[in-house]
């Protein structure tokens, strides 16, 4: 475990710094020594690298790029030994305050103080901060037991604190799913799993593993209308929603609990992008990247949570790699050749990463879909398409994109999207 | 002739869910419906005669830089096992500092399974 500080920096100046030291940053430094970099430095806020992994105490992380199944803590560790390996710095209890569009990057430590590194690439891996209570707007008093789950999470499986004994959770994300389990595991009565959609957004293995395992109910189409109590939770009162996700007050009931746990989303840490400036899609919240995941400024390169939410930390890996490796290529002065072709998300698709791709290379495009469907077909516009038998929300899709589609292919945009079969 | 129940399952293999019915005459099984595919009945009969999870969760430890230490069985353990041997865990204090790997409990509970530990754990400074 890396621990010790290191307010003192080897170098002057990096060919590589890596902002964040999640699986993202983790893998993109590796990315960017395949790359060629050689000066390559990870700044993380946190006492250790690892990022979010160390509180997912849970099985279920590496089963694609390992090909066996860890818990997060041991795919956090196998990715440190790697980078401590390739001997790769790594800053711990380092913030990076703020990037110039020169790649400047400023950063603050307890012990080393405030300051500037010059970077001939930076990569963005600062992952995702969790919904609060402000994007929901639920009436009601705002007394202490309100929590996200990831908080929770970090209580409960690092510091040792139980938030609460009798809770309720808004949202069936594997998160909130997870999170049930775990809270029942230490003691505490889980009073139901409560979603505004009328599907579960989590995957149907922790259906069963998290809650049918412990009879702990899940009501669909169903949200926290109101939360009662003075200091402390006392009671929420829940009720089922109209079509346009309403809730119906007078359907509703009272569940008396000391806590509410708010398992609602991730939103891609952004504030170092907006100071930069960078192009920002509004959909996934994160920057728009070409197929080298280089945001709309030169040289400055993005991966993992920050740029699109994942549901797998081996995909983050994946698309980490390529951002460290392009970042390494682009700090000794070799740039891939520009995109040629737009990526624009069609019928059943929100969003598409990377933003465009190249008709010389092969690619993996990662998509989300609104809402699920069976027997479906993705399509990239007139060139190419692949039945799934399925596509839900909660699992991202990906799709890998060869040459020979685009052989014969002149357009400078292409549709993607998932439809019915026989819609097609 | 006996009568036969039938017990429904949520299917784990993939997001299509199926509902998966077991009819059984005790513990024999009669006939598996409602798989869409070969997973399906696999996961049905496997969860109706003998179902197994893998088991997470922490200890406490002593004198370290985090209070507790992740744990994990090596093998999915009997489910009816789960929360005795969470139970069991959680009256468990190991000192810092601790390697991943480290065993926490031999053969936990009889069922021939270790529990481990997932990360180091360093020694807090004094
Ligand atoms: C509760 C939960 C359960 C999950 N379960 C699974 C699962 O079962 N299987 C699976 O494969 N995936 C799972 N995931 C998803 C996976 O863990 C994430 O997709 C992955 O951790 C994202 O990696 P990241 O590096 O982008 O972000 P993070 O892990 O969040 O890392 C970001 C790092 O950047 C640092 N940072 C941010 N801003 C700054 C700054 N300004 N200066 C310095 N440092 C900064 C942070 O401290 C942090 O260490 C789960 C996620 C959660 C939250
Ligand atoms: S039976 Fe097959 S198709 Fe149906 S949920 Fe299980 S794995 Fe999926």
């Amino acid at each position: 475990m890396t621990t010790a500080t290191m307010p003192v920096l080897k170098h002057e100046a990096y060919d590589v710094v890596i902002v964040g030291g999640g699986p993202a940053g983790l893998a993109a430094a590796l990315g960017a020594r395949e790359g060629g970099a050689e000066r390559i430095l990870v700044v993380d806020r946190e006492p250790e690298a690892g990022g979010i992994l160390w509180q997912c105490i849970h099985a279920g992380f590496g089963l694609h790029h390992f090909k066996e199944e860890l818990t997060g803590p041991e795919y956090a560790t196998r990715f440190l030994r790697m980078v401590e390996e390739a001997g790769i710095e790594i800053a711990t209890n380092s913030y990076v305050l703020d990037i110039a569009p020169d790649r400047t990057v400023t950063i603050m430590s307890g012990e080393g103080g405030l300051r500037e590194v010059p970077a001939k690439a930076v990569v963005l891996a600062m992952g995702a901060r969790e919904r609060t209570r402000g994007a929901i707007r639920t009436a009601g008093t705002r007394p202490a037991g309100v929590f996200t789950a990831g908080l929770a999470q970090k209580f409960t499986n690092m510091l040792g604190y139980l938030p609460g004994k009798r809770v309720v959770i808004l949202g069936s994300g594997d998160i909130g799913l997870i999170m049930a389990r775990r809270l029942t595991l230490e003691g505490a009565e889980v009073l139901g799993v409560f979603e505004i959609m009328p599907y579960a957004n989590g995957l149907n293995r922790n259906i069963v593993q998290c809650l049918h395992d412990f009879d702990i109910p899940l009501h669909l189409s169903t949200t926290v209308a109101e939360i009662h109590g003075r200091e402390r939770v006392e009671a929420v009162t829940v009720a089922p929603v109209d079509e346009n996700l309403r809730p119906i007050l007078d359907k509703g009931w009272r569940i008396e609990c000391d806590t509410l746990l708010l398992a609602i989303g991730l939103i891609p840490e952004n504030e170092l992008s907006q100071r930069l400036n960078l192009r920002l899609d509004p959909v996934t919240g994160g920057p728009v990247v070409n197929s080298a995941m280089e945001t709309s400024v030169d040289g400055i390169f993005a991966c993992g949570n920050v740029v699109h939410i994942h549901d797998l930390v081996d995909f983050v890996t994946q698309e980490a790699l390529l951002a460290g490796r392009c970042a390494g290529e682009f700090a000794r002065g070799q740039r891939r050749p520009k995109d040629n072709i737009k990526l624009v998300p069609g019928r059943n698709v929100r969003y598409t990463v990377p933003h465009s791709i190249s008709s010389e290379r092969e690619h993996t495009i990662y998509m989300r879909v609104r809402e699920p469907m069976e027997r479906c077909v993705l399509r990239l516009g007139e060139v190419y398409q692949k039945r799934l038998r399925y596509v839900v929300p909660g699992e991202m899709v990906t799709l890998k994109v060869k040459p020979e589609f685009l052989e014969n292919f002149h357009g400078d945009s292409l549709l993607v999207e998932v439809v019915e079969r026989g819609d097609a | 002739m006996a009568t036969t129940t039938v017990t429904t399952y949520l299917c784990i293999g993939c997001p299509l869910g199926c509902r998966l019915e077991v009819e059984h005459d005790g513990p024999d099984i009669v006939e598996v419906r409602g798989f869409g595919c070969k997973i399906g009945k696999r996961f049905a009969e496997q969860e109706h005669t003998a179902p197994t999870r893998m088991v997470t969760t922490t200890v406490r430890v002593k004198g370290g830089v985090w209070a507790r230490l992740p744990v994990k069985t090596e093998e999915p353990v009997p489910k009816d096992k789960v929360l005795e041997l969470t139970d069991l865990l959680h009256t468990i204090e190991v000192s810092a500092p601790v390697k991943m790997g480290t065993v926490i409990l031999e053969n936990a509970l009889g069922t021939g399974v270790n529990v481990i530990a997932t990360r180091d754990v360093e020694a807090r400074p004094a």
